[in-house]
């Protein structure tokens, strides 16, 4: 059966070089409806890129790269979108109200006072509609980018370091956002540096390094079975190849050969140790 | 045009929460206020004098050039207003992050340049022929001397800061705002000595400063509407009093044909290609 939702991005052999620099290589990437999938990578990988991309900032050097069916930067494109960038700032002299209203009108939503009370609320700055982006906390001002990106009700989400400048509490309240999000059908990109973070509320992960997809799955395939830890009474030992489902036999085997046994441990990598691995690092 | 007047209205509403409008008033009240001390008193000294006994008339001479006087400081000031509206625009808001957030709109980039341009484009052309229109009152009141043309002047003023509007606004697209800001206000200074260059060949009868200054003229067309408006002051007056006009600072000044304005038309749409298209293509 063919799917005839297009997907919320899709990017395809996606290159991008500045001069002798080349930022991209060549990217495969689908974000679908209403999934939320996490972009890691190092400093530099080209993270910031694939999403400059998807939002028309970037021209790509070639490839394809196309925003709920509609070519990336064009005007149907962006009705879809919602975009927080990672170094993003709000003219200081304007309220939040003020702000979110600019944005309504050049996405022409009709939600008006209630779309804006709405989306403070939901960000966790219920008061601050009169507030001036000048005297906002950072970490306010990054909510307030979360609520400006949500504006006209978006299929896509692209969320650049969207935590970066908030305290765990912040933290939690975007996670819990996201999670509603992806109730409501949003499909998110995002792009973060927290692996723990993407651990939690991610659908699927995509590594990026050097400009290249270098691994791409759910959480729980990217963190691989790492072996079985025995505890016994001559030590631990370490049975490396084998898996979950293996651990009673070796406990068996164990047993029957007279070792006693305290304890047993599959072992599995974490994300971290995925990412490092996929990107080469230590 | 919705999303252009959006973007031009927030860019005015910006330049008035900054003060740059109350700054730019309580400055420009300064500016007329001194004007017109000066205006009175060159009047009353000149009328001591009893000029007109030499067959010339002094109020024409004195209101011309005066009058012209703050012409150029009308135009120096609309041009200081133009540029700093402008200068960061582009790169310099790019630079800073606040053009990303609107570029993801469903707004074209072409719209975002045509609200800006818009916005500093009425700002300058309007505040250039109130602060014109408001001199020529005073050089009345104080001298009761009244240019030959008004209107010609005032749109040559407004037409030529828009250019230089323009100008910035699409050198905000290719340097940042400290380069682009030095870079308009020299073409500025370049146009003026081309002009003064075009005022001294004309009046030592050279013919290459007389081309240099035609020359800066069509590359640099702003320079050309303000002579022409410097020109439209006295452009009826004749006799001894035009030989007494021409020997002074704004005297020499060249009237412009139909073409020099068709020219400021399209040298506007050019900068404008040249904004649009450099837009389009910049990595942001």
């Amino acid at each position: 059966m063919v799917c005839l939702v297009p997907a919320a991005l899709s990017v395809s052999a996606l290159v991008k070089t500045y001069g002798s620099v080349h930022a991209l290589v060549g990217v495969d990437l689908e974000v679908g409806e209403g999934e939320l999938v996490g972009l890691l990578g190092p400093n530099g990988a080209g993270k910031s890129t694939v999403v400059k991309v998807a939002c028309g900032l970037v021209t790509p050097t070639s490839g394809r790269a196309e925003v709920c069916g509609e070519p990336a930067g064009s005007v149907a494109a962006h009705r879809s979108l919602g975009y927080l960038a990672e170094l993003f700032r709000f003219p200081d002299w304007c309220t939040a109200h003020e702000l979110l209203e600019l944005h309504q009108r050049l996405a022409e939503s009709e939600g008006g006072a209630v779309e804006r009370a709405e989306l403070l609320e939901l960000v966790g700055l219920p008061d601050a509609g009169e507030t001036r982006v000048g005297t906002m906390s950072k970490g306010m001002q990054q909510r307030l980018g979360i609520a400006q990106a949500l504006i006209g009700s978006p299929r896509l989400l692209l969320l650049d370091e969207p935590t970066s400048a908030l305290d765990p509490s912040g933290r939690r309240t975007v996670r819990a956002l996201l999670e509603e999000l992806r109730g409501r059908g949003v499909a998110v990109l995002l792009n973060s540096h927290l692996l723990s973070e993407v651990e939690l509320v991610c659908d699927r992960v995509a590594i990026i390094d050097h400009g290249a997809l270098v691994a791409a799955g759910t959480p729980a395939e990217l963190s691989h079975a790492g072996g079985v830890e025995v505890e016994t009474a001559g030590g631990t030992r370490v049975f490396a190849a084998a898996r979950r489902d293996d651990a009673p036999g070796i406990v068996r085997e164990l047993v029957a050969a007279g070792e006693e046994v305290y304890g047993v441990r599959v072992l599995t990598s974490s994300l971290e140790d995925a990412y490092l691995e996929a990107v080469g690092g230590s | 045009m919705t999303a252009v007047r959006v973007i031009a209205v927030f860019t005015l509403r910006e330049s008035l929460r900054r003060r740059v409008f109350a700054v730019v008033g309580v400055l420009t009240v300064a500016f007329l206020a001194l004007y017109g001390l000066g205006t009175w008193q060159l009047h009353r000294d000149i009328n001591d004098v009893g000029f007109n006994q030499l067959g010339v008339e002094p109020n024409v001479i004195v209101g011309a050039t005066l009058l012209g006087l703050a012409m150029f400081g009308t135009m120096f000031l609309g041009t200081v207003l133009a540029v700093f509206l402008t200068l960061g625009a582009v790169r310099g808001d790019a630079e800073r992050g606040l053009l990303q957030p609107l570029l993801v709109r469903p707004v074209s980039r072409r719209t975002l340049l045509l609200g800006r341009y818009a916005a500093a484009a009425a700002v300058c052309a309007a505040y250039v022929a109130a602060v014109f229109v408001a001199a020529t009152i005073i050089t009345w009141a104080f001298g009761g001397w009244w240019p030959d043309h008004l209107l010609l002047p005032a749109i040559g003023l407004a037409l030529a800061v828009a250019i230089l509007a323009a100008v910035s606004l699409a050198g905000s697209v290719f340097l940042s705002a400290t380069a682009n800001g030095i870079a308009v206000f020299m073409v500025f200074g370049a146009g003026l000595v081309a002009g003064l260059l075009g005022q001294i060949g004309e009046a030592l009868s050279s013919g290459t400063l007389q081309n240099v200054a035609e020359v800066a003229s069509w590359l640099l067309p702003f320079e050309g509407l303000y002579q022409a408006a410097l020109a439209g002051l006295t452009a009826d007056t004749v006799g001894f009093t035009r030989l007494a006009i021409n020997l002074g600072p704004f005297g020499r000044a060249q009237s412009a044909g139909p073409g020099l304005w068709l020219w400021a038309l399209v040298y506007l749409g050019l900068v404008g290609v040249c904004a649009l298209r450099g837009f389009a293509r910049r990595d942001l």
